[in-house]
């Protein structure tokens, strides 16, 4: 194997080893495949409020682990998706969340895209709608044309 | 319309467009000023205002029999402080809450995260033992029901034994002087 061809598998297996790892660990694991898909779908939507910008899905963190814990008790006592995420946000609040909630304080946040898509949109239509220019350069002068000519002609060569 | 009424009718209608990029510069640096400067680390709680949570923790074996529960809380203002002997910052403040027991008369209640008995005893014996009750959560789920997600961590409680203010983090003497204090005072600290 060349050292090239080694490089690109090392690179490869390291990208794979890292992409998609989850933290959950096989003992954490419902024995309902149904249950457990919910579990990690809830999972990956909800902060881990140690790490803040991994799911708990994602994180090592031991509070991270005490929340999918809880996740999965909820279920197995029944809860539908929607008690537990309303069971974590009265504890955290919605910044346990990671997809934010449309509320109030998050209106800037969801609709501010479209406001500023919206404006750029319209000022491309004015721009392209705009009357082209009537307005013309003056034609040169006689005086004008002979010094342009003159500051174009080629050099005199001796 | 001519030509040079067009022109000099430019440079007013178009003021707005030149004072367009500083506007939006200004609610820029606005958001950028509030949001590095605030410590991000510090979450808002969701509890504030709110009735503390139930539970009903054991004691700490060897050191009471009373354990600590949410009935314990209520009649004088009072603070709830998570904590844990594996926690360098809670040794750090440690002192502070000692202060605020001995000296200002405040009930200090304890909720000891995630510990070992025999640890969170010689914590005590070494550093003193400011608190009333002490429940031990070994899990750490009664934390979760208090909205914890690090310790040390500390709640004033009013009379009606609701959250009224959440401190993440040591308390520092600053903390103590410019928030604790005054917010317990101003609930009837030593009124009755």
């Amino acid at each position: 194997m060349s050292r090239r061809a080694g490089a690109v598998l090392a690179i490869l297996l390291f990208v794979l080893a890292t992409v998609g790892r989850a933290a959950v660990s096989p003992e954490e694991m419902l024995a309902d495949p149904a249950l457990e898909a919910r579990a990690r779908a809830l999972a990956r939507e909800l902060r881990c409020l140690v790490c803040q910008n991994q799911s708990i899905d994602d994180s090592d963190a031991p509070l991270a682990r005490d929340l999918r814990r809880i996740v999965r008790e909820r279920l197995l006592a029944g809860d539908s998706d929607e008690d537990v995420r309303r069971f974590l946000v009265d504890r955290y609040g919605t910044f346990v969340l990671l997809k934010p909630p449309l509320e109030p304080a998050t209106i800037a946040l969801w609709v501010g895209p479209f406001v500023v898509l919206l404006g750029a949109g319209l000022a491309v239509f004015r721009y392209l709608r705009r009357p082209a220019s009537t307005t013309h350069p003056e034609d040169l002068t006689e005086d004008e044309r002979r010094r342009l000519e003159a500051l174009l002609a080629p050099p005199a060569r001796d | 319309m001519n030509d040079t009424d067009r022109l000099a009718a430019r440079p007013q209608r178009r003021l707005w467009l030149y004072l367009l990029p500083l506007a939006l510069f200004a609610v820029v640096a606005g958001f950028l000023a509030y949001g590095l400067t605030r410590d991000a680390r510090v979450l808002p709680s969701a509890l504030i205002d709110r009735p503390a949570p139930e539970f009903a923790l054991p004691p700490i074996p060897g050191r009471d029999t009373h354990g600590f529960a949410r009935t314990d809380l209520g009649g004088e203002p009072q603070l709830v402080n998570v904590w844990a002997s594996w926690c360098v910052p809670c040794r750090a403040e440690h002192p502070l809450l000692t202060r605020l027991a001995r000296e200002e008369g405040v009930i200090v209640d304890g909720i000891n995260y995630k510990d070992q008995t025999e640890d969170a005893r010689a914590f005590l014996t070494k550093l003193g033992d400011p608190f009333r009750y002490i429940g031990q959560d070994r899990d750490g789920r009664v934390a979760i029901e208090w909205g914890v997600y690090g310790v040390p961590e500390t709640f004033v409680i009013d009379r009606e034994g609701r959250i009224r203010y959440r401190h993440v983090g040591p308390l520092t003497p600053r903390d103590v002087e410019d928030r604790i204090l005054p917010l317990l005072r101003e609930l009837g600290l030593g009124a009755s």
